[in-house]
């Protein structure tokens, strides 16, 4: 491997890494806060020791959000030092004010964990209100540099040298609104789903109509129904999201889409692998006229094909499968949990089927899923740019050699912390199991 | 005052702040692995007390560096991110190691030996890494070879004059932690507690005035235009060494009042450190960026300087809030279990 494809696998890997943690950073902290409100609305205590063993889960993947994060940032700068240059004189603003969001969610998350039995309720409320505005705002503001490289804003080149540089202009660029937006929705879908889950998953275990069952039921139900809205809000959004590409980045779209030609009524690609030789998408199904009607709205909308770029500054043509997988999960997590609902509050059905439980089970995986492909497919169909149309990747790479060994070092250390996570969660929970809290109660 | 000076300024602030919160950080963590499983099972948890809620405001810190180095000095970052590759990603991953089994190490108390001692032994060795910028900054390690930069890496390994810093950042974290602990254990009512802290303060003070004159001296063999600077801050320095002499002795006497120690020692390094840094200006890193060469758009330094007025104005009422419930609430500091 020379070292820019090593630069960008190792940075890919990190963030593949750190938005795991991040995503749940931001999504579990809506359910902390619901979970609160519900309390002191219902007065069920259920709700209670939802928000508490729900938050003893945060502060431990907050434990590596945090570093993974700090990583992010640093490497950053030492991988790509050329594209922070243009950063700090730029687009600095959103990592400025992402400090703030940092601070805040670090200082209130330290008060909600270990000040709780000092609090007032109103105070606990305001509390997690604001790890959880902090966490929101801080994803969607490092989201916003990301925005930022796909519609840059702000700046003149002139002779090479950035001038005329609008730092507000370069932070409201075209695309942030909706690309914040779509992080931040996705990630209160994800955190929803994943709670859905494991709620399942007990349920699954339980198999008797307990007390603990219906614990778990209520915490089911309760990630459904979030999670229903916020990836209905999802796939509208993101349908944004790609009438954006469609204006600002045609050929990411057309990749996203796997069309080659330039074309009036434009068919829309379902699954398939797309074939650079016979240029098309193998395998898939095709809805004529689709994909015109959703880049703009009319079926003889013009969508661009990628013949009309040169070869080599298209993306990487795998991105049409991850995009296709990203858009599928979402499409068919909105119906399980519209049949999840139904099931429970139309038919007012107490068991579901195994299948159902089965696919309740997979919610969580599956939106986390989506998650990592639609980074991949934004990140990577950006390529060969770092700035779309402004830079690229290329040039903005470290000059520094072997950065394999340091791939390797960063590689054991993310397994290590996945590993311990995924332990020391599985450690906690099994010694203060749910029913011991549950009895407490009839105390 | 130019704007680049301000900005230098304001980084030299928060570079400040960052290195006495870290050291005491990462101080307490390597406390709470000394006196793990010991008889003085009480000055572990006092530093377990002061660790849990901190760290993480602290390590914000790291990033908030990061942050204002590169969007006041960008013209700086090309050249320090190639040349910190290693030492920054060496620092990076004992963080993140450090970071994450202190937070196991409270969840999973089983293994709570173990994960202490991982997060204790990395935290350790973080601020010697840190501070390893210093001495890269001064010049002699980065070779210009073609038009591109590089560290060599050897030849700072090889020179005994890195040791010397290394050894600083070390004996100052566990120095100031330890300070900080009898104060904080002070404040607690624990005796036990105080009397080994304090003890451990006044080993490790002579300790750090040794480390800080061999500094002295590799800046003299190593950097002699910094020397020279320095030089002519001569009054801040002397200061600095009669405020340490007065804080370090108020840990010998009979009356309690490690909280007059840990203010006095605290101003000292901020002498110290004063004098330091206008010696060191106007170069970032010697002699390849100063901080005119490697300042921001003029746009950019506005907004940014506006956005550190309004953010710090919605955030105090917040740190405010946070030093109140855990660092003068006796009810926190004294309670049980961490
Ligand atoms: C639970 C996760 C999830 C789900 C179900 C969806 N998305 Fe998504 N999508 C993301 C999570 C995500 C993301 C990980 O958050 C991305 C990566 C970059 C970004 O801005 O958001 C993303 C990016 C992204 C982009 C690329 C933006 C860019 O490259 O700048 C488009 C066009 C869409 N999405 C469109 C959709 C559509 C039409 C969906 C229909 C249901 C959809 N997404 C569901
Ligand atoms: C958190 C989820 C993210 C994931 C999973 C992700 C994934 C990736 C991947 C896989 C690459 C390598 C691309 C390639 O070479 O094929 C990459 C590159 C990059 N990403 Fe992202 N990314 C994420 C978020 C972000 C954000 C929020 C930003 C903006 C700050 C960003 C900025 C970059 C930059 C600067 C590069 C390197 C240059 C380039 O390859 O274009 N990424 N990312
Ligand atoms: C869109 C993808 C991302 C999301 C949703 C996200 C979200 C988060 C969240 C929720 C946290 C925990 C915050 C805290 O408690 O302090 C976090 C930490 C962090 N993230 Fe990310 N992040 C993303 C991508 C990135 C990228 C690309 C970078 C690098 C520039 C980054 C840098 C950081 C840093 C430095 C921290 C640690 C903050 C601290 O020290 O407290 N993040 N992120």
């Amino acid at each position: 491997m020379d070292d820019l494809l090593i630069a960008r696998s190792l940075f890919g890997t990190t963030m593949g890494v750190h938005i795991i943690y991040a995503t749940l950073g931001v999504g579990i902290p809506l359910m902390i806060l619901i979970a609160e409100i519900m309390y002191q609305k219902t007065k069920d205590r259920d709700y209670a020791i939802m928000a508490n063993r729900w938050t003893k889960g945060f502060a431990v993947l907050l434990g590596v959000a945090i570093p993974t994060g700090t990583i992010a940032g640093v490497q950053l700068s030492l991988l790509w030092p050329g594209f922070m240059e243009v950063v700090g004189r730029v687009i600095a603003l959103p990592f400025q004010i992402e400090i703030y969001a940092f601070f805040l969610e670090a200082l209130f998350m330290s008060i909600y964990v270990y000040a709780a039995d000092r609090l007032t309720p109103t105070m606990r409320i305001l509390s997690v209100f604001l790890v959880f505005v902090g966490a929101a705002a801080s994803g969607i503001l490092i989201t916003n540099v990301h925005a930022f490289e796909g519609t840059p804003a702000g700046f003149r080149i002139e002779n090479g040298q950035f001038v005329d540089i609008d730092p507000w202009a370069a932070f409201f660029n075209p695309s942030f609104f909706v690309t914040g937006g779509h992080v931040a929705v996705s990630a209160f879908m994800t955190g929803a789903f994943v709670i859905a889950s494991i709620a399942a998953f007990k349920m699954w275990k339980e198999r008797k109509q307990n007390r603990t069952y219906k614990y778990h039921q209520k915490a089911l139900m309760l990630g459904l129904v979030i999670g229903g809205i916020f990836s209905l809000l999802t796939a509208i959004n993101g349908h944004e999201s790609a009438q954006l590409l469609h204006k600002y980045q045609p050929e990411k779209l057309a990749a996203a889409e796997g069309l080659f030609e330039t074309q009036r009524y434009a068919p829309l690609a379902v699954g398939g692998f797309t074939d650079r030789e016979t240029q098309e998408v193998k395998w898939g199904i095709e809805i004529p006229w689709a994909l015109s009607f959703l880049a703009g709205d009319r079926f003889d909308t013009e969508v661009k094909g990628l013949n009309d770029y040169p070869e080599e500054l298209w993306p990487p043509l795998f991105v049409h499968t991850l995009f296709n997988a990203m858009v599928g999960i979402g499409t068919m997590l909105i119906f399980l949990s519209i049949v999840g609902f139904t099931y429970r509050h139309i038919f007012k059905k107490d068991r579901f089927p195994k299948w159902l439980m089965t696919l309740f089970i997979s919610a969580g995986p599956l939106a986390m899923l989506a998650i990592e492909f639609g980074w991949i497919f934004a990140c990577t169909g950006r390529q060969p740019w770092v700035i779309y149309r402004i830079l690229k990747t290329e040039d903005v790479v470290t000059t520094a050699t072997n950065l394999g060994t340091l791939f390797i070092l960063f590689i054991i250390i993310y397994i290590i912390l996945m590993v311990a996570t995924v332990l020391v969660l599985r450690y906690y929970f099994r010694r203060h199991p749910i029913e011991q809290e549950l009895a407490r109660i009839k105390e | 005052m130019t704007d680049s000076l301000l900005a230098i300024s304001l980084l030299w602030i928060f570079v400040f702040i960052y290195a006495v919160a870290a050291t005491i950080d990462f101080g307490a963590g390597f406390w709470s692995m000394i006196y793990l499983g010991k008889r003085q099972m009480r000055a572990t948890r006092i530093a377990n007390k002061y660790l849990s809620p901190s760290w993480e405001v602290t390590n914000v810190f790291i990033v908030l560096i990061v942050v204002a180095l590169v969007s006041f000095f960008p013209g700086a970052t090309y050249t320090l991110g190639t040349v910190m590759l290693i030492p920054g990603s060496l620092v990076i991953l004992l963080l993140a190691l450090r970071s994450a089994f202190l937070v196991f190490s409270h969840t999973a108390k089983e293994y709570e030996k173990f994960l202490t001692y991982v997060s204790g032994i990395s935290g350790f060795l973080i601020p010697g890494l840190l501070i390893l910028i210093l001495p890269i900054s001064h010049g002699g390690y980065i070779k210009t070879t073609g038009g591109i930069e590089s560290l060599s890496f050897v030849a700072l390994l090889e020179n005994w004059s890195t040791y010397a810093f290394f050894g600083f950042a070390i004996s100052s974290t566990l120095f100031l932690s330890s300070l900080l602990l009898s104060d904080y254990s002070n404040v607690a009512g624990d005796d036990e507690a105080f009397i080994i802290y304090r003890r451990d303060a006044q080993i490790l003070g002579p300790i750090v005035l040794l480390f800080a004159l061999l500094i002295m001296l590799a800046i003299k063999v190593e950097a002699n235009w910094l020397y020279e600077n320095m030089m002519n801050q001569l009054a801040w320095l002397v200061a600095s060494i009669v405020v340490f002499a007065l804080s370090y002795g108020v840990l010998w006497i009979k009356k309690r009042i490690p909280r007059i120690a840990v203010i006095g020692i605290v101003i000292q390094y901020l002498l110290a450190s004063y004098a330091y840094g206008v010696s060191h200006l106007p170069y970032i890193v010697y002699p390849i960026v100063t901080i005119e060469s490697g300042f921001t758009d003029p746009n950019m330094f506005r907004a940014l300087f506006v956005s550190y007025i309004v953010g710090f104005a919605i955030l105090i009422p917040g740190f405010i809030y946070f030093w109140r419930l855990f660092m003068k609430d006796r009810r926190y500091i004294k309670s049980g279990d961490s």
